[in-house]
């Protein structure tokens, strides 16, 4: 009998170290299957951020760098302007890319660099153990905001599909989530897309995710999708926030 | 090609050029930004990368991320722009990086000032980023001694994959010299299939690369340092560069110094001795690897009484100084750290203060 459904040539063996739930898994395998479709697995660099995902190399087949805390935009603008025959994305969480990375994120969206940013939203800082993000939402209970995001001292969580599709420059913005089946169908649609542009020589491309953390939430598998459904995705809206040249896309 | 007259910044900037480096990075500081204005020129004439970053935090990412896909790379700055850099400079160093890195040094701490100095000898020779890892740091005394190590600085750091740093000062970048840039200096960037991110088709090769600093494991983490310890006591065996002057003579103090300094000393040198009264130098080329076993010797010479460490800072190299004399004679520092070099006359009666 034939195989239909099996592992992306782009993925190791390597077993995952992520918590159970956790979309970090379902983002890889997109993220794999995309490079295998598209067959630039050969020419592919990957950028791990620090965060849950600083081991990300372990679990592709491709050559890979890992980054500085919010530094892996200007590391692949380095990587992209003295090689751009490569094809180079960063992978990262809320806490490296919109807090420590902000400045690195901003400037290099705005010069239009090409390549892409898969961005991982989840509210938190998983690796350190859950302290307030950039992005937590307000009155969310984090190891660093026991009483809860108090907006008044911190402001309003970060927005950062919204803030980087403001710029004139970036090519494709989009935010999707891979909270259940239909959506992971369309966040893989958005990250092939993204991909596909940087092969087309367009500029930068950010596709966020909205996703979960069950361990430092406290909350099991089930019950995160049910909380970011019903607290992330109000906020944080999915849509293409900007596609190239502005023309509207099916 | 003969001698042409040349800003030591642009001639810095052509140097990288010629020596076969056509990517740079770079964030505007004074007193070096002529470099960036100078090979925001002349890179897209060679078909080069050049960039404008965002910060010098960004800069040395951006070197990391070039260096690690394989590609020939530098950048300059100055004193408050190598602080920034330093983040990224601990994460080239053990990531196994060459990049080149050339700090046209300015007066500290803050923001300092503009003028002439060597107080970053400490953050270039002894860390600066975190963790343990050193830096081949190379310091011109001219413009054209400053071309040849910067050509030399490229294959240098391939060899080790190692960063390299030219220590220079704001006189080095501001004066104007006779250069040349000789064409035997220029090397081909090595193959770096090995470790180096270049995409595996380019390697044709099914293995992945990776470039990576984090060691979660104990032991691993210990051999990593143990493999970087070996390089720079490689560095230490290998790469020692000095040049002595006047140490044929029978000499009553012994002068340590490098750099613009260095070229007051001479002066110093050959007016005292045309007063009858001998003094010598060892001019360190290298602040790492230090010329230790050099100093010592010329240090315990029978006739010399005192070794003094001139420098543009509050004695930071007279530490290596002493370490490299081992107590066997008594050393002194003098130096300046605002701007002001030091007069020969001011070190003529230094010297003779130390000696009486």
């Amino acid at each position: 009998m034939a195989k239909t459904f099996k592992k992306p040539e782009a993925l190791s063996d390597q077993p995952p170290h992520y918590c159970p739930g956790c979309t970090h898994g379902v983002i890889h395998r997109l993220v794999a299957e995309v490079i295998d479709e598209l067959g630039i697995r050969g020419r592919t660099v990957g950028i791990a951020p620090v965060g849950c995902a600083v081991l990300a190399y372990n679990y592709f087949t491709f050559d890979f760098q890992e980054a500085a805390h919010g530094r892996a935009p200007a590391m692949a603008t380095g990587i992209k302007r003295v090689r751009p025959d490569l094809i180079v994305f960063t992978y990262q969480g809320d806490g490296d890319l919109a807090s420590i990375g902000m400045g690195e994120i901003i400037h290099a969206a705005n010069r239009g660099e090409k390549f892409t940013t898969i961005f991982v939203n989840n509210t938190v800082y998983g690796m350190t153990g859950g302290q307030m993000a950039p992005t937590t939402l307000q009155g969310q209970r984090t190891t660093t905001s026991p009483a809860g995001r108090n907006v008044e001292e911190v402001g309003m969580p970060v927005k950062m599909a919204e803030l980087i599709s403001a710029l004139e420059t970036p090519a494709y913005v989009t935010r999707q989530t891979v909270l259940k089946p239909k959506y992971i169908v369309r966040a893989k649609k958005a990250i092939k897309k993204a991909f596909q542009y940087q092969i087309d020589g367009r500029c930068f491309s950010l596709v966020e995710l909205v996703s979960t953390c069950p361990t430092n939430w406290g909350l099991t598998p089930v019950e995160s999708v049910k909380w970011a459904e019903e607290n992330m995705l109000p906020y944080f809206k999915l849509g293409e926030y900007k596609t190239p040249d502005d023309v509207e896309e099916d | 090609m003969g001698k042409i007259l040349m800003k030591g910044n642009e001639a810095i900037g052509e140097a990288a050029i010629r020596a076969g480096c056509l990517n740079y990075f770079a964030y505007p500081i004074t007193p070096q930004s002529e470099v960036a204005e100078y090979l925001s020129r002349r890179m897209p004439e060679v078909g080069g990368v050049f960039l404008q970053a965002e910060s010098e935090i960004a800069v040395g990412n951006m070197l990391f991320g070039a260096a690690g896909c394989g590609a020939r790379v530098f950048t300059t700055s100055s004193s408050p722009g190598i602080s920034l850099m330093s983040e990224a400079i601990s994460y080239i160093s053990s990531a196994q990086l060459p990049v080149v890195f050339v700090n046209i040094v300015r007066g500290g701490p803050g923001l300092g000032g503009i003028l002439p100095s060597q107080a970053d000898y400490f953050q270039a020779t002894k860390g600066g980023g975190h963790g343990d890892y050193r830096l081949l740091v190379m310091a011109p005394a001219s413009i054209q001694e400053a071309v040849e190590m910067v050509m030399t600085a490229f294959p240098l750091a391939e060899k080790y994959r190692n960063p390299v740093m030219i220590l220079g000062d704001g006189l080095i970048g501001q004066m104007m010299e006779p250069v040349e840039f000789p064409e035997h200096l220029r090397t081909e960037p090595s193959n770096k299939d090995d470790w180096a991110t270049n995409g595996m088709d380019t390697r044709k090769s099914s293995k992945p690369n990776l470039v990576k600093t984090l060691f979660l494991n104990a032991e691993k983490l210990e051999e990593h340092n143990v493999i970087l310890k070996a390089k720079y006591d490689r560095m230490k065996r290998e790469e020692v560069r000095y040049e002595p002057y006047n140490t044929d003579t029978d000499y009553q103090a012994l002068i340590v110094s490098f750099g613009t300094m260095s070229r007051v000393c001479r002066t110093v040198i050959d007016d005292l001795k045309a007063e009858g009264f001998e003094t010598a130098m060892i001019r360190p080329q290298t602040l790492f690897p230090f010329p230790e076993e050099p100093i010592k010797q010329a240090a315990l010479k029978e006739s010399c009484k005192v070794i003094i460490s001139i420098e543009l800072n509050m004695g930071q190299m007279v530490e290596d100084v002493e370490r490299s004399v081992q107590g066997g004679r008594p050393v002194h520092w003098y130096g300046k750290a605002g701007g002001d070099v030091p007069t020969p006359e001011e070190i003529i009666d230094v010297i003779k203060s130390f000696v009486s």
